[in-house]
């Protein structure tokens, strides 16, 4: 990975700057205007969210089954980088809706099982923080509950009538709107990796400085 | 009985034979037979958590009844939180008497198929809820207008399918929170995220029953949802069981 890093975050820079461009150039939508922009920023955050979720139940259950330690500290930095591009779809979704549906906030199943699933991952991380000596294999299992939520939360919309706009828009838009969607996904899923390795890394040199401390006791 | 690495190594080969099965029922039985022993001679755990339970349906019954009317809908959300909520406070005391001693180490030692440990806690902490249950239900009936009586195996279905979902994950997070500290904050912390999606369809279940003109359409498809949720929760909960448990 640290060979990978540089390129990557070369990468992720050139389409953060680039994503501008491209969704200032993208088509007006015809009944929302600017307001549907945000779309292009809202999307990707949650692509980049439920890939965190991924990582971090997968990482949760490995741990959890085989006890690897590298599993569990790459599921406690998944956790966190969750919760922050949870926080950036919670933050966007609402400014939008504000324009599109009048209210900033809709009880419907979408919207609802959204912040249920994020409420899990800020669990997760309550956990970690006051469960003290242990908590870790606990907290895998809430990491692995709450991937599993994942689905329900994604179809949703397909299986309730909501008023959050359904799954089918994305492969269903025109292309000149479909490409900035896409590149603004791939940056975001870039910032994701990028944000995964930096913390992992500082969770393993926090995982040696502990061995060193104990080693300096002995 | 035989230590656990010998149960370890035919385990597969036990568990596929009739008596494995009734081995398995029958330790099961035992955890909470023994569970229900130590309730019955105590009562500590059914009188707390059913005095709770009445006085969150009162203090609802202040909030939401004005000039002798209730809320629309509020019936069947304020059975629902009650449930919950005294539903946590039993986990709670479930497991602190396992804790006390040291007790649930001991039944983890016991070489026993450890799924069998974790029904077993359920079904003891299923038992006790369901007399919280068959008190609280009527008190809401009476207090709140409520037309139980109206399709009672609809209600009855609906009640045990979200009590089934809120205790599978509330027994695997309540077991493994003894090792923990600040257990007690932390469960409801853990609980109601994860089990929200069962609450909810119990209260939009039950509020289709109670409504003026009952919808069982919608009643039904809350019940479906439920049992989709049992089946998941139960099986995630009896495959994270073992390693979970294990130091």
């Amino acid at each position: 990975m640290r060979k990978l890093f540089t390129p990557l975050l070369l990468l992720t820079a050139i389409g953060f700057v680039f994503a501008p461009l491209l969704i200032y150039r993208a088509p007006y939508e015809s009944s929302m205007g600017l307001v549907q922009k945000i779309f292009y920023f809202h999307v990707p955050s949650w692509i980049a969210m439920f890939s965190a979720a991924t990582v971090c139940g997968v990482a949760s259950a490995v741990f959890l089954f085989k006890g690897s330690k590298r599993a569990d500290r790459l599921a406690v930095s998944a956790a966190e980088i969750t919760l922050i591009f949870g926080l950036i779809g919670l933050i966007t979704g609402p400014l939008w809706a504000r324009k599109a549906w009048g209210v900033w906030w809709e009880w419907d199943a979408k919207l609802t099982s959204a912040l249920v699933m994020w409420l899990i991952f800020a669990a997760y991380l309550l956990l970690r923080k006051y469960g003290g000596a242990g908590s870790e294999k606990l907290s895998a299992v809430v990491g692995f509950f709450g991937m599993a939520n994942w689905p329900f939360v994604y179809w949703s919309v397909n299986i309730w009538r909501t008023v959050h706009p359904k799954t089918t828009v994305v492969p269903t838009l025109p292309p000149p709107m479909l490409a900035p969607l896409l590149f603004s996904a791939a940056a975001f899923v870039g910032l994701f990796v990028l944000m995964l390795a930096t913390r992992v890394r500082l969770e393993e040199r926090r995982a040696e400085l502990d061995e060193l401390y104990l080693a300096l006791e002995d | 009985m035989a230590s656990e690495s010998v149960v370890a190594s035919g385990d597969r080969a036990i568990r596929s034979t009739p008596a494995a099965r009734s081995s398995f029922l029958a330790t099961a039985w035992l955890i909470t037979r023994k569970d229900l022993v130590i309730e019955f001679r105590s009562r500590e755990v059914v009188y707390t958590t059913l005095f709770f339970a009445v006085s969150c349906v009162l203090v609802f019954a202040f909030s939401f009844v004005r000039e002798g009317v209730a809320a629309e809908d509020a019936a069947a959300g304020i059975l629902w939180i009650a449930i919950a909520f005294s539903g946590t406070l039993a986990l709670g005391r479930a497991f602190e008497r396992e804790r006390q001693n040291d007790t649930l180490r001991a039944l983890m030692l016991t070489p026993v198929d450890r799924p069998a440990v974790y029904i077993g806690k359920l079904a003891g902490v299923l038992a006790l809820l369901a007399v919280v249950e068959a008190i609280v239900t009527p008190l809401v009936a009476l207090m709140f207008t409520a037309p139980v009586l109206a399709h009672p195996f609809m209600l009855a279905a609906l009640l045990a399918t979200g009590t089934i979902g809120f205790a599978t994950v509330g027994t695997l997070f309540a077991a493994m929170l003894v090792r923990a500290r600040s257990r007690d904050v932390l469960l409801p912390i853990l609980l109601y995220p994860i089990t929200i999606p069962v609450i909810i369809a119990g209260v939009r279940g039950t509020a289709a029953l109670f409504q003026a003109d009952v919808d069982l359409p919608m009643a039904r498809m809350w019940l479906s949802m439920l049992v989709v949720f049992d089946v998941i929760f139960l099986t995630l909960a009896l495959w994270t069981f073992e390693p979970a448990m294990s130091e």
